[in-house]
C-alpha cells in the first residue's frame, strides 16, 4: 500500500508546525507572560498584599478548570464532584507534610512527595468513583458525582487520625482515638489539619499550571485524545471502530482526578488550617469550576485558563464596589456568556485566529502555506 | 469453509420477531446484497452482526471464530467494520482525525508515550498520517482533510464513513444504504468505488440498499427480507425476477 512515499502537500503541511501545536504554544506563552509580569510586580513590591495572596489560589483554580475540562469538554460527561478529588489530594498532601515535617527537612523533596502521594490517592478515588459511574450517562452521572463530592467532604469532617508511639489511630470520633500521652492528633475532624507548612509559592503554582496544560493538551492531541473525543462525538460509531469506551472513560477520570489532587496540595499548603466546607470542597466549588470551564469553552484549554484566572480574581478586584460586588460579578458572567457565544464575536475570533496562524505559517514555510 | 457463517440468527423485541432464522454464508471477496421493504429487519441484522444488539437465538462466525454476543469493539477488532444508515461521523473532529480514529487499533502507542512525547509517539503518528492520507486519497477526500467532518457535503460524509471503516483493516465490510440521498451520477461513482475498494483492500462486502441499479450493478448474490424472514435468496438477476419478490418489494 505504500508504493508512494513522495511527500504530498498535505503531509508536508502536517510535518510543519501544525495548528494544534501553535495553539498550545500560544497558551504556554500566555501563562509565562502572566507569571513573569506578576512575579516581577510582587518582587518589586508593586502588588498589594490582597492581590499577592490571590496568585496561588488563581493557579489552583486554573489547574482545577483545565483538569475538569478534560472530563466535561473532551470526554463530554458532566461531572459535579471535581472538588471531591481536590479534597482528597489536599488532605493526603497536608497529612503527609505535617507528619514528615521533622523527618524530611528538605522542603522540595517533601513537597514533591506530597504531590505524588496526593495524586495517587486522588486517582484511586477517581477509579473508585469511575467504575460505578461509567455505567451511567448524562444527568445520572452528574448526580452521582455530585453525591460523591459531598460524601468525601462529609467523611473528612468526621475523620480523626492521630499518631503516637503505638502507631496510627483512626476513628470517627475524637473520644475513640485511644491515644498515648505522647501522641499527636493530626486530622481533627471538623477542625481539619493544623500547621501545614506553607510551601506553596506562585512559582510552584506556575510550574503546576504549565504541567497541567502540558499533560492535558498532549493527551488531546494523541491517539488517546482522539479516542476520547470520538466517544464524546458519537458513542456508537466509536465502538464500531473498535474503541474500548470503558477504558478511555476510566483513563480520563483517573488523570483528571490526579491533577485535581495536585491542585488540592497546592491549595492546602497555602493555608495554615485546612478544613472542608461547602465553599472549598463542596458543590459550590465544583459548580464554580464548572462555570469556568463552560464560560471558557468546552474542550478549549486556553479558554479555561483565562476564564478561571479572570473569574477567580474578579470578586477580589471588585471589592471597591463593596455591597454591589456580587451583583456586578453576576452581570459580568452573563455578559461573558452572551458575548462569548454571540455570532459577531465568534466570527471575529475565527477571523483573528485564522489570520494569526496564516502569518506564522507563511513565516515558517514560505508561500506554500494555506 | 465460508468466511462469514450466520446460522439461524434471530432477535426478539418483546413479542416481536424482528429477525428470525437468518442464514448466510459469504465467501472471501464476495459482494452480497441485502434488500427488502422498510422494517424488514435489514439494519437489525447489521446491528446483530456488529454487536449493537445481542441475538436471542442463533450464532455467527467469522473465519470459523464465533463472535455471537461479543461487544461491538471486539467484533470490530475481529474484522467486521460497518457504516451507518444515518451517518455517524465524529462531527467535531477533522476529516483527517476521523480516519485516524479508525486506525486506533492498527497503529498503537501508550498514553504515557503521548503525554511525554516519547519517540514512539512521533513514529506512530507519522505512520498514521501516511496511512490516513493514503486512504483519503483513495476516496478523493484529501483536499478536505482539515475540514470538520460536520462541514462536509453529504456525499463526502458517506465516503468518509467508508474510509473510516476501512481504516480499521476489516475482513468484512457492512455498508448500510451507502447510496441513500445520492443522485444517479454519484451512485454510479459509488458503485465503482465499492468495486475498487473490494479489490484494493481484499474485502468481503455486505450491502443494504434500496437503489436497484446499484444492487443489480454490483451484487453477485442477494437475499430479500420481508417481516424479518428470508423471502428469497440467490443470484441477483434470478431473485429480482421472482414473482414473490416483485409482489412484496419491487412492485410492477
Amino acid at each position: 500500500m505504500s508504493e508512494k512515499s513522495a511527500k504530498s502537500p498535505l503531509l508536508k503541511k502536517k510535518a510543519a508546525l501544525r495548528p494544534v501545536t501553535k495553539k498550545n504554544l500560544v497558551t504556554y506563552l500566555m501563562v509565562i507572560v502572566f507569571f513573569a509580569l506578576f512575579q516581577t510586580l510582587s518582587a518589586t513590591g508593586n502588588l498589594k498584599f490582597a492581590y499577592k495572596s490571590l496568585l496561588v489560589p488563581i493557579c489552583t483554580s486554573v489547574i482545577m478548570a483545565v483538569s475538569l475540562n478534560l472530563v466535561v469538554g473532551v470526554l463530554g460527561e458532566l461531572s459535579l464532584g471535581h472538588a471531591g478529588f481536590m479534597c482528597v489530594g489536599a488532605y493526603v498532601g497536608s497529612f503527609f507534610s505535617v507528619l514528615t515535617e521533622d523527618i524530611i527537612t528538605v522542603t522540595w523533596i517533601r513537597f514533591t512527595l506530597a504531590f505524588i502521594f496526593a495524586a495517587v490517592a486522588a486517582s484511586i478515588a477517581g477509579v473508585i468513583i469511575g467504575v460505578p459511574v461509567l455505567r451511567l450517562k448524562g444527568d445520572y452521572l452528574a448526580i452521582v458525582t455530585l453525591a460523591f463530592g459531598e460524601i468525601i467532604k462529609s467523611l473528612v469532617n468526621v475523620l480523626y487520625i492521630g499518631k503516637d508511639s503505638n502507631g496510627f489511630h483512626i476513628a470517627m470520633d475524637s473520644a475513640k482515638l485511644n491515644m498515648e500521652l505522647d501522641g499527636m492528633v493530626i486530622v481533627k475532624g471538623p477542625q481539619g489539619i493544623n500547621g501545614t507548612p506553607k510551601d506553596s509559592t506562585f512559582f510552584i503554582g506556575f510550574i503546576l499550571v504549565m504541567l497541567t496544560i502540558f499533560i492535558v493538551t498532549n493527551i488531546m492531541d494523541s491517539r488517546t485524545g482522539r479516542a476520547i473525543m470520538s466517544v464524546r462525538d458519537n458513542r456508537i460509531a466509536a465502538e464500531s471502530v473498535g474503541i474500548n469506551i470503558t477504558k478511555y472513560k476510566l483513563i480520563v477520570f483517573t488523570i483528571s482526578a490526579a491533577i485535581a489532587g495536585c491542585a488540592g496540595v497546592l491549595y492546602s499548603h497555602n493555608l495554615t488550617t485546612l478544613s472542608a466546607n461547602t465553599n472549598n470542597f463542596g458543590y459550590n466549588m465544583s459548580i464554580m469550576i464548572l462555570v469556568y470551564v463552560v464560560l471558557g469553552g468546552l474542550g478549549n484549554i486556553r479558554g479555561s485558563v483565562i476564564a478561571a484566572a479572570v473569574l477567580y480574581s474578579l470578586p477580589e478586584l471588585l471589592r471597591g464596589f463593596s455591597k454591589y460586588r456580587m451583583l456586578i460579578y453576576a452581570i459580568v458572567l452573563i455578559v461573558m456568556m452572551i458575548v462569548n457565544n454571540g455570532s459577531y464575536f465568534v466570527k471575529l475570533k475565527e477571523k483573528y485566529s485564522y489570520k494569526f496562524y496564516k502569518k506564522i505559517n507563511s513565516k515558517k514555510n514560505g508561500k506554500e502555506a494555506v | 469453509m465460508a468466511m462469514l457463517e450466520v446460522k439461524n440468527l434471530g432477535i426478539k423485541f418483546g413479542g416481536l420477531h424482528a429477525v428470525e432464522d437468518f442464514n448466510l454464508e459469504l465467501e472471501k471477496g464476495a459482494l452480497y446484497g441485502l434488500i427488502g421493504p422498510n422494517g424488514a429487519g435489514k439494519t437489525t441484522i447489521f446491528n446483530l452482526l456488529t454487536g449493537v444488539y445481542k441475538p436471542t437465538s442463533g450464532q455467527f462466525f467469522l473465519d470459523g471464530k464465533e463472535l455471537t454476543g461479543k461487544k461491538p469493539a471486539d467484533i470490530n477488532k475481529a474484522g467486521i467494520a460497518r457504516t451507518f444508515q444515518n451517518i455517524r461521523l465524529f462531527s467535531n473532529l477533522t476529516v483527517f482525525d476521523n480516519v485516524k480514529v479508525g486506525l486506533h487499533n492498527q497503529i498503537k502507542y501508550s498514553t504515557t508515550a503521548a503525554v511525554f512525547r516519547l519517540p514512539a509517539y512521533f513514529k506512530s503518528e507519522r505512520l498514521m498520517n501516511e496511512k490516513a492520507h493514503e486512504l483519503l486519497k483513495v476516496f478523493e477526500l484529501d483536499d478536505s482533510a482539515d475540514t470538520l467532518a460536520s462541514n462536509l457535503p453529504y456525499g463526502k460524509q458517506r465516503k468518509l464513513e467508508i474510509a473510516r471503516a476501512i481504516a480499521t483493516n476489516p475482513k468484512l465490510l457492512l455498508l448500510d444504504e451507502p447510496a441513500a440521498g445520492m443522485n444517479p451520477n454519484e451512485t454510479k461513482e459509488l458503485m465503482d468505488t465499492i468495486k475498487f475498494i473490494r479489490d484494493k483492500f481484499q474485502l468481503t462486502i455486505l450491502v443494504i440498499e434500496h437503489d436497484m441499479n446499484l444492487v443489480s450493478g454490483i451484487c453477485e448474490n442477494i437475499t430479500v427480507l420481508n417481516f424479518g424472514t428470508e423471502l428469497a435468496k440467490g443470484k441477483t438477476e434470478e431473485v429480482l425476477k421472482n414473482p414473490e419478490v416483485i409482489k412484496a418489494y419491487l412492485g410492477k
